[in-house]
């Protein structure tokens, strides 16, 4: 029997059937349809990160206590200020090493106030992240050797505090006390890990350091000058720090490392949430199974016909493999209309990122295909080897 | 003598049935030339389905050896069995077996869908058939639109539609009134007279019997007799 004819069998078989048909594709259509959207979600999830870490600047290395994964708790630092010096006679550029030590505080400025990432920074650190000013300037080396009480704002900071007055030269408070004077306004950015960049304030690493009883910094960032510089100065800088501080490990990754690892994560996260959603799937597919083996005793008569007139084994077994095919890629077909059209509006209307690829539905389409073949066989395999003598006397 | 177009050597079929052995067919032997018009004749379980099924090639016989065409079926595969099915064999059901939602056409084009004919092909030979037994005026009807004995000359042109050599009819009247079956019957006679198809039919009725011109009575999965009208109008063909 020729394709052509199986198909136009099957679809007229499922027209007969209409609202049994659309039933049993239903299953179908929510596996399929779920499937599309947290893969979307998966991916959108792992794009936004990626941008976002690519968004750090290039040829960067954190350096920062302890092995590097994800999720470990963090190890405390025992690193300080004079690492930069000790770290910049190894690698010859003192002035491509940036510290940073983080808080959160409530800043004031008269009646507003609002709540800002502290970041304890050198001289160094605008350069070394590529962070341009909108307005004034931006730390200086005399700030953090006399520790002076500057503060550079983010653009949000700055809006939230001053609206559109321009804030440098004016006064605010950190943590319910120390007053610093405003010197600088960083140029908006955007967000990093869903915290926005432009709710940091930057002060001098020393004034940090006082005010919160410290002398550690948390990491340092190092530029390399080439990309191929890298790899290099890692193992320099690892090498230098354990010799320093003997006992201990360090790790200096790159953005790349921590793209790498992060991706793996949400790569098998994306994995975990198609799979769940593939079990909907598996359950729209029993559906398709248990209906085909209602439609063969239905129409055993119609088989047994069917092999009286010189229908083969293999006929028949095509007959209903394609009934049950078409049945699931129909299905398969609304749900990614369905699934997109969900993702589309997930990304539009919440904050969830949800990124539809072109191989998700295409993906999504082969799978509910296979999901057919794979559910068709056993009745379409009935059908097949029924007795035509048999079949034929069926009522 | 030429080959016959169907022939059973001391065939027998057994059913297994929960470990208990039904023999419906004790060792039949009967030869269908080309061209005959035969009608078996026995009562109800004598093995008449049962015999009609293996010369269709619809099953396999226990013991003995069946010919179609002079071609041993025993060594076929289920696939060839029905590619000899859809080239040589025509059936005629008592129940008219036509897909209800299938117009008249389509239906009788049903044998050509397997052999791969294209559907234009398929819409002109079933036309033809359909002309054939007088129904050309009901190419677009559904079997529901049908009287019985309509449906029942649709299913006879299904038979014809790929030019075998026999039909096979069990009980073609069995559902019919009896005028409407002797309509039947003048349409088979025809077609075997014109065409030169071979007919093999079953009944219960003797005046259906009296019409063909060979009688075989089976009794008890045994036959029992096998009468023939005058020969001479065997040869004229
Ligand atoms: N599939 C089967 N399994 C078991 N026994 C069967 C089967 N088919 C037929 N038989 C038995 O074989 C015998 C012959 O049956 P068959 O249908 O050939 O009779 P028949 O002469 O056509 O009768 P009728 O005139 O009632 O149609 C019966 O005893 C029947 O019960
Ligand atoms: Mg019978």
């Amino acid at each position: 029997m020729r394709f052509a004819e199986s198909f136009r069998v099957a679809l007229d078989a499922l027209r007969v059937n209409r609202l049994r048909s659309v039933l049993t594709m239903f299953g179908v259509v929510v596996g399929v349809a779920a499937v599309v959207v947290l893969v979307a979600i998966g991916t959108g999830a792992r794009d936004l990160v990626r941008s976002e870490i690519e968004g750090l600047g290039s040829n960067i290395v954190f350096v920062a206590p302890g092995e590097f994964t994800l999720g470990s708790a963090p190890t405390i630092s025992r690193m300080t200020l004079d690492d930069v010096t000790y770290l910049g006679r190894v690698t010859g550029d003192e002035d491509a090493i940036a510290v940073a030590l983080n808080s959160g505080e409530t800043v004031r400025a008269g009646r507003a106030e609002t709540f800002a990432g502290i970041v304890g920074a050198n001289q160094n650190l605008r350069n070394v992240f590529d962070r341009p000013l909108r307005r004034g300037r931006y730390l200086s080396e005399a700030d953090v050797e006399t520790r002076r009480r500057v503060v550079v704002l983010g653009s949000d900071v700055a809006r939230r505090l001053f609206g559109d007055a321009d804030p440098v030269g004016r006064q605010i408070s950190v943590a319910g006390g120390t007053r610093f004077r405003v010197v600088g306004v960083l140029a908006e950015v955007g967000q990093t890990f869903g915290q926005t960049r432009d709710g940091e304030v930057h002060v001098p690493v020393t004034t940090a350091q006082r005010m919160f009883g410290v002398d550690r910094v948390d990491y340092l960032a190092i530029r390399a000058p080439t990309k191929d510089a890298v790899p290099r100065l890692q193992a320099e800088v690892v090498d230098a720090l354990e010799r320093k501080y003997r006992g201990e490990r360090f790790s200096a990754i790159t953005q790349t490392q921590l793209l790498g690892t992060i991706g793996t994560v949400l790569g098998a996260l994306t994995g975990v949430l198609a799979a769940i959603a593939a079990i909907s799937l598996l359950v729209g597919g029993v559906g398709v199974s248990n209906i085909m083996l209602v439609g063969v005793r239905e129409r055993t008569r119609e088989i047994g016909l069917r092999k009286a007139l010189g229908a083969r084994q293999r006929d028949v077994l095509a007959q209903f493999l394609m009934e049950a095919v078409l049945l699931t890629t129909l299905g398969g077909t609304a749900g990614i209309a369905l699934g997109t059209g969900a993702a589309l509006a997930i990304a539009e209307l919440s904050p969830v990122p949800a990124a539809v690829t072109w191989w998700s539905p295409a993906l999504a389409f082969a799978v509910s295909a296979a999901v057919g073949v794979f559910f068709g066989v056993v009745p379409a395999r009935r059908a097949g080897r029924l007795d035509p003598v048999i079949a034929l006397r069926a009522e | 003598m030429s080959t016959p177009a169907l022939e059973a050597v001391d065939v027998t079929r057994t059913y297994r049935m929960e470990g208990v052995d039904v023999t419906a067919l004790h060792g039949v032997s009967l030869r269908i030339d080309e061209g005959e018009f035969v009608a078996i004749l026995g009562p109800s379980g004598s093995g008449k389905s049962t015999l009609m099924h293996l010369l269709g090639c619809l099953d396999r016989p226990t013991t003995g050896v069946l010919r179609i065409g002079g071609r041993d079926v025993a060594g076929l595969s289920d696939a060839a069995l029905a590619e000899l099915r859809n080239a040589r064999v025509g059936f005629v059901f008592q129940s008219f077996h036509l897909l209800a939602r299938t117009s008249a056409r389509d239906n009788v084009a049903l044998p050509l869908v397997y052999r791969g004919a294209s559907r234009k092909e398929r819409h002109r030979r079933a036309a033809d058939a359909l002309a054939a037994v007088g129904l050309a005026h009901r190419l677009a009807h559904r079997p529901g639109q049908l009287s019985g004995g309509e449906q029942q000359r649709v299913a006879i042109a299904r038979a014809l539609v790929g030019d075998p050599g026999v039909v096979l009819a069990d009980e073609p009247t069995g559902n019919l009134d009896t005028r409407t079956g002797h309509d039947v019957m003048d349409l088979l006679e025809r077609l075997n007279r014109d065409r030169g198809v071979a007919i093999v039919l079953v009944t219960h009725e003797p005046d259906i019997a009296e019409r063909a011109r060979r009688r075989v009575h089976l009794r008890d999965g045994r036959m029992e007799s096998d009468e023939r009208d005058d020969p001479p109008e065997r040869g004229e063909r």
